[in-house]
């Protein structure tokens, strides 16, 4: 697997709305993580839910956010709790 | 403005109800055709999802679970000609006359 | 949507035993057109009742106790443990369990320090072919809004209390990967057999929302 992201790597997922179907949820869009784990490789959703073949398949992260830098102030809860959200790489870009 | 799907941290302050509701024969039914189509690759799983994720919100928000699956098992199967609306509206009709006189 | 509660319904047809008479008038729509899908698509030949029946019984085939034997296992057994959370396919493979489709499975474990719980905030992503269909409530708005923003208030709704020294790790399954928590093993199990270590495993300790039972038989809050 040529994998673009390592674990540890700190990321922003990108804080496009896409039009149609895809699986990023909004609250995490724009937002800054970091690679948990490398899921593998998965069918393009993007394309497969049009009737495509979901070809190439997609590499798939499990990135984790501090719940205090996805919900600032609403999140009740120690700032050493977390959100991992299974993300693919072409939503990811490094962040400095 | 998220899908009205797309629901995380949409703010609620409903308790999380931990009944279970039981099942309908049709539910069972709805599943399984999802699951046979899958099987015969005439349907995948994202165009399940996106079929669903289609439905206007107030209506998403008014179904149930299985009515969500149905609406889109509907969309998707119209839309790549394998069946159509009238011949859906015509079963149902047929359905009930059925129902009608086994009572 | 007809409300006709003016006539007697029809009395229980055949063998069918199913909850939810078939031929009910009172259904909604959206039901009724399922039905109609269900007859349509058999008498075209798209799919055979067989492959309809054979899905059906797919859907509950598994229970949380199939999940509960994997989880009794890590338990007992380290290098199985190791292997469900490098490996998780192949792991359950081991026990006779395969996965659906082109869906992928991750063990998530709970420590002392860290506890995991699981939610499918853009639908109800699931590992059913371990644990057979989630619960209505893992469906439900409630707890697909609530759990990535307030998990601990959630969790406090299942009866677990978490100190602020866990730290509280929510999944949420946004793609093909599909979660299944393995627990902290309670304290005083030495003893224990790997099926009576399984009688201790929740489905909801394997979502993530309560923990296991002690070997008195409360769960762990």
């Amino acid at each position: 697997m040529n994998t673009k992201f390592s674990p540890g790597q700190v990321v922003r997922v990108r804080p496009d709305a896409h039009d149609g179907h895809h699986r990023t949820p909004w609250f995490i869009k724009g937002k800054m993580g970091r690679i948990h784990s490398v899921a593998g490789e998965f069918f393009n959703p993007e394309s497969r839910a049009y009737g495509g073949d979901g070809l190439p398949k997609q590499l798939l992260y499990a990135v984790e956010f501090e719940q205090r830098d996805v919900w600032a102030t609403e999140y009740r809860g120690p700032d050493s709790d977390t959100l991992v959200v299974d993300i693919y790489e072409h939503w990811l870009v490094k962040a400095n | 403005m998220p899908g009205v799907h797309d629901r995380g941290g949409w703010p609620t302050d409903e308790m999380i109800d931990r009944s279970d509701h039981i099942w309908m024969d049709w539910e069972y039914k709805t599943h399984a055709l999802v699951g046979a189509l899958r099987f015969r690759e005439l349907m995948n799983t994202d165009e399940l999802r996106r079929g669903i994720e289609a439905i206007p919100s107030e209506d998403y928000e008014a179904s149930s679970y299985y009515e969500r699956w149905s609406r889109s098992l509907e969309t998707i199967l119209t839309e790549k000609g394998v069946l159509s609306t009238q011949e859906i509206d015509t079963k149902v009709k047929e359905l009930e006359g059925r129902w009608e006189s086994d009572s | 949507m007809s409300e006709d509660h003016g006539h007697d319904h029809a009395e229980i047809g055949p063998e069918d035993e199913h909850p939810g008479l078939q031929w009910d008038v009172s259904l909604s729509e959206r039901a009724k057109r399922s039905l109609a899908m269900h007859e349509l698509l058999i008498e075209k030949g798209v799919v055979t009742n067989e492959e309809v029946e054979t899905a059906s019984n797919n859907l509950r085939r598994r229970t949380p106790a199939d999940g509960a034997k994997v989880v009794a296992k890590a338990w007992a057994d380290p290098e199985f443990k190791q292997r469900l959370l490098d490996d998780a396919r192949e792991a359950v493979y081991e026990l006779g369990y395969s996965l659906a489709h082109d869906a992928e499975l991750s063990v998530v474990e709970n420590t002392k320090d860290v506890h995991h719980v699981v939610v499918c905030t853009l639908c109800s992503c699931y590992p059913s072919s371990l644990l057979g269909p989630p619960p209505d409530w893992y469906k439900s708005f409630a707890y697909r809004q609530r759990t990535v923003i307030e998990p601990r208030s959630v969790m406090r709704e299942f009866g677990l209390e978490l100190s602020q020294d866990i730290q509280v790790r929510v999944v949420d399954s946004s793609a093909d990967q599909r979660y299944l928590v393995l627990p902290e093993r309670p304290a005083g199990t030495d003893g224990l057999t790997e099926e009576q270590l399984a009688d201790l495993v929740t489905r909801d300790s394997m979502i993530g929302v309560t923990n296991p039972l002690s070997p008195e038989g409360a769960p762990i809050s």
